[in-house]
């Protein structure tokens, strides 16, 4: 990564044109080629230094439910019990963390009642309750990391 | 969103092609003609529906490895006021409020904080620390420890 990937990474966070030739329009305003613009994208993406480049959709707003969810999983049965909340096609993450509550999963599901349902599920299976924390207000969703 | 929309949605949820006329490559993909891509993407664009379009970072491979889930409990009827404050901070990337699970559970307020090193987000929590003031009843952080799934959310093509 060289200064160019640099500023290309901050300054292609947002605001990528809606435009016939975009990337033609954002290697002007980079001061470097078409060429040189597209080839630097793609190596980004091959070394995962960009994880996409494209539209950030808010699924939410399109349809769907979404819930974060926690559980208190006792240290012996983690493995266990990671197995069976994976299975679940709805879980899209997963992760552990360090604390008491430590497991934190995201549920998508194309109702509110499925929601409710697969984490009934997920309690009757693993035999442990579930909290389940839907956001309730959004305040802020963004940021820009600095390469 | 209409079927219009949702192909447009699932032929470009996992990125924008890197040609010289991407959008034009979508159309084509889709047998519409690109105006209409365009007009599309636009129209999601100004509802909200797409947050933004550009680079999405990889923030581990930019040097970002200590990523914690700072919970917060602050009072119900200042919730509003602090989460766009707290949401208004540049190291802050997710900033919601959720619910109490009274008496394990007592936090409200969730913000994902992104640091260099814990050292670097230890400081960033004594900046919240100081914006919530007489507010914060208490806080915890939770850094992660592994990823156990990731498969992103995305909106299932219909056949």
């Amino acid at each position: 990564m060289d200064e160019t990937d640099r500023l290309l990474i901050n300054s292609l966070q947002g605001n990528f044109p809606i435009s016939d030739q975009p990337y033609l329009e954002v290697a002007q305003q980079l001061g470097i080629s078409e060429d040189d613009l597209l080839s630097r994208l793609q190596t980004m993406l091959d070394n995962h230094t960009l994880t996409r480049f494209g539209p950030m959709y808010d699924i939410q707003k399109l349809g769907g439910s979404f819930s974060l969810c926690a559980i208190r999983v006792p240290v012996e049965r983690f493995e266990e019990v990671t197995e069976i909340v994976n299975a679940f096609p709805e879980v899209a993450h997963n992760y552990e963390r360090d604390h008491e509550f430590n497991m934190w999963y995201v549920l998508a599901t194309e109702s509110p009642e499925q929601i409710i349902q697969t984490n009934q599920a997920i309690a009757a299976r693993t035999g442990l309750k579930v909290y389940n924390m839907p956001k309730i207000q959004e305040f802020f969703v963004g940021l820009h990391f600095q390469a | 969103m209409d079927e219009l929309d949702r192909k447009i949605i699932t032929a470009t949820q996992a990125g924008l092609p890197l040609v010289k006329k991407p959008y034009a490559a979508i159309a084509e993909q889709l047998g519409i003609d690109s105006e209409t891509v365009k007009l599309r993407l636009q129209q999601m664009l100004d509802k909200g529906q797409i947050r933004r379009i550009g680079a999405v970072p990889n923030h581990y491979k930019l040097g970002y490895k200590a990523n914690a889930m700072s919970v917060w409990n602050v009072p119900d009827d200042k919730i509003k006021e602090l989460g766009d404050q707290l949401g208004a901070l540049p190291f802050v990337s997710h900033c919601y409020e959720r619910p109490r699970f009274l008496p394990e559970w007592p936090y409200n307020l969730f913000a994902m904080l992104h640091g260099k090193s814990r050292e670097e987000v230890a400081d960033k929590v004594q900046q919240v620390v100081e914006l919530l003031g007489e507010y914060c009843a208490g806080y915890e952080l939770l850094y992660s420890k592994q990823i156990l799934k990731k498969t992103g959310l995305r909106l299932k093509a219909k056949d």
